[in-house]
């Protein structure tokens, strides 16, 4: 008896110990990362980031054109994406429980969900900018909101899923159709965690730079006009860091750092959403 | 007697306003409803008991078509509301549900506001100006004995209220769209004693209005509640009377057995 008692605590122990060990790496190249981010990104950060446009190697200038085509693109992306991926993600939860269809799709929203992006960069590139004969916001905006679509639907599916199916019969019970049930009652139950669902799509392309550089390419001066090439951040950062000028590696650790505090924004955001809702 | 009274011996023949006839029922292959035939009687209190899995959630949600929702549930035999078979397939299933309002064991507010909540149903069949649908709201609240807890908070999430008042909040809202029948699943088995007392008082004063069909788990408030009593097993119907004679003289052994705590 003894004994063994004695051999499961070490064997408690070992685990134990193994598994914070491995946290501990995990945690600390993310620290690691963050920490060469702020230390080099935030030399670079000024005034000058959010009011400058790409500069001419060796002078200095800013992000702003980056920073506006980035939004901008992602705007298109979440407009596009999200409908689709609400709808989609809606019909899975609560419509295609009988027949093949539901099945079908979910299995091919899977592969798209974790399709490379340099293939969907690649396939926009064949559809949009092959046809429209130069890279456009546009086909940057279609290939984000190709990313955005599968990571909307699946959540959206899920969080329905969560949605307690007392709740489906008792809107069934008073005598609503169910297109009533789903738009009034499970798809506002499911509300916060759909939000999430998008904000968290919004926080995986904003770092995407495969499929900006088949389609948005870049742009060194400012511009808002959808049908030209645009400028973005991802791709900006790409340019610079690969450049042998100082000035814009500065620029790109500046870009590099921005993105991360938007993602680590958007994921805080998301999370106390959905805590929020939860806490109930 | 007519076609649609009730063939009990010893009371006075009310209509009935639920009957089945041969009535089966099948969860896929599994046969859970056995040859069901039992009448219940138009504004009376009728209580389903039985240990669990003998079939009587099943049977009460076979009465507004519930299992509608799920694949692979299937029914035969008759099923009638008012003398129409609602198993035909012309029935519609949510007009059948508006008729026959039902509330479940366990609270289900709708996550909106208290008022939206009662309004709800109503709006689905009814096109009322807007003071006439706050007196339904305020009317279907007190008929449920909770007006008086939430009248100066009807914006409020319905789920901000306590488990008691969610209840009487899910039979405010099956109340409001004026349904003809009732029905309660184990509607305090989630419930204290006090507002257990509450919601049995309520059924008490529905059934001047509602034919009412409740399934529970709790002997004495069949007792308590109830008109007509029957008791169910493995998928049958084994004796069905008015709850003193169920109580206290049950013709079959089996119903004895059950009641007095002897089995189940």
């Amino acid at each position: 008896m003894i004994s063994l008692y004695l051999r499961r605590r070490v064997v408690n122990r070992f685990n134990m110990l193994a598994s914070l060990a491995t946290m501990a790496i995990g945690l600390g190249a993310l620290g690691w990362i963050l920490f060469t981010l702020l230390h080099k990104g935030i030399d670079g950060i000024s005034w000058a980031t959010f009011s400058r446009m790409t500069p001419p190697p060796g002078s200095s200038g800013g992000l702003l054109n980056a920073i506006a085509g980035s939004l901008l693109m992602t705007l298109g992306a979440v407009a596009i994406g999200t409908p689709i991926g609400i709808l989609a993600g809606t019909y899975l939860a609560e419509f295609g429980q009988r027949g093949w269809l539901a099945p079908v799709t979910r299995f091919v929203n899977d592969i798209l969900l974790s399709a490379p992006s340099i293939v969907i960069g690649l396939f926009v590139y064949e559809l949009m900018v092959v046809r429209m004969k130069h890279f456009s916001g546009w086909a940057g905006a279609a290939a984000l909101a190709l990313i955005v679509i599968p990571v909307v639907v699946r959540t959206t599916e899920n969080m329905l899923r969560l949605v307690p199916n007392s709740l489906r019969e008792a809107s069934a019970a008073l005598g609503a159709p169910q297109w009533k049930i789903v738009s009034f009652v499970t798809l506002k139950a499911s509300q916060a965690g759909i939000v999430t669902g998008v904000l968290l799509a919004v926080a995986r392309i904003s770092g995407e730079t495969a499929p900006l550089l088949f389609t948005a390419l870049n742009n060194q001066f400012w511009s808002l006009n959808m049908n030209n090439p645009m400028a973005n951040l991802p791709v900006a950062i790409f340019q610079m860091a690969m450049s042998p000028y100082d000035d814009w590696h500065h620029l790109a650790w500046a870009g590099a750092l921005l993105i991360t505090l938007a993602v680590l924004g958007l994921s805080i955001l998301a999370r106390s959403l959905f805590r929020q809702k939860h806490k109930l | 007697m007519n076609d649609t009274t009730m063939e009990t011996g010893g009371t006075p023949a009310l209509r009935s306003k639920i009957r089945a006839r041969n009535f089966n029922f099948y969860y896929g292959k599994f046969h859970a409803l056995k040859n069901i035939n039992l009448d219940i009687p138009e504004k009376q209190v009728t209580a389903f008991i039985g240990p669990s899995g003998c079939g009587k959630s099943t049977l009460l949600r076979t009465f507004n078509r519930m299992y509608d929702l799920y694949p692979g549930q299937t029914s035969e035999g008759e099923l009638l509301l008012d003398g129409q078979n609602i198993l035909d397939k012309s029935t519609d299933v949510n007009k059948l549900r508006a008729r026959v309002g039902m509330v479940f064991q366990k609270p289900t507010p709708f996550p909106m506001s208290i008022y939206d909540n009662i309004a709800f149903g109503v709006k689905l069949y009814e096109r009322l100006p807007k003071s006439e649908m706050h007196d339904r709201v305020e009317w279907a609240l007190r008929k449920a004995a909770l007006w008086d807890e939430v009248k100066d908070k009807l914006s409020q999430n319905g789920l901000s209220l306590s488990g008691g008042q969610q209840q009487r909040l899910c039979i405010a809202r099956a109340v409001a769209v004026r349904p003809e029948v009732v029905l309660l699943d184990e509607p305090t088995s989630a419930l204290d004693p006090i507002s257990t007392a509450k919601i049995e008082e309520l059924v008490y004063e529905l059934k001047t209005d509602y034919t009412i069909a409740i399934v529970t788990h709790n002997m004495q408030q069949a007792a308590r509640v109830s008109d007509y009593t029957a008791y169910m097993y493995l998928g049958e119907m084994v004796e069905m009377d008015s709850t003193d004679i169920i109580f206290t003289n049950p013709k079959q052994k089996a119903t004895e057995d059950y009641i007095t705590g002897k089995f189940g």
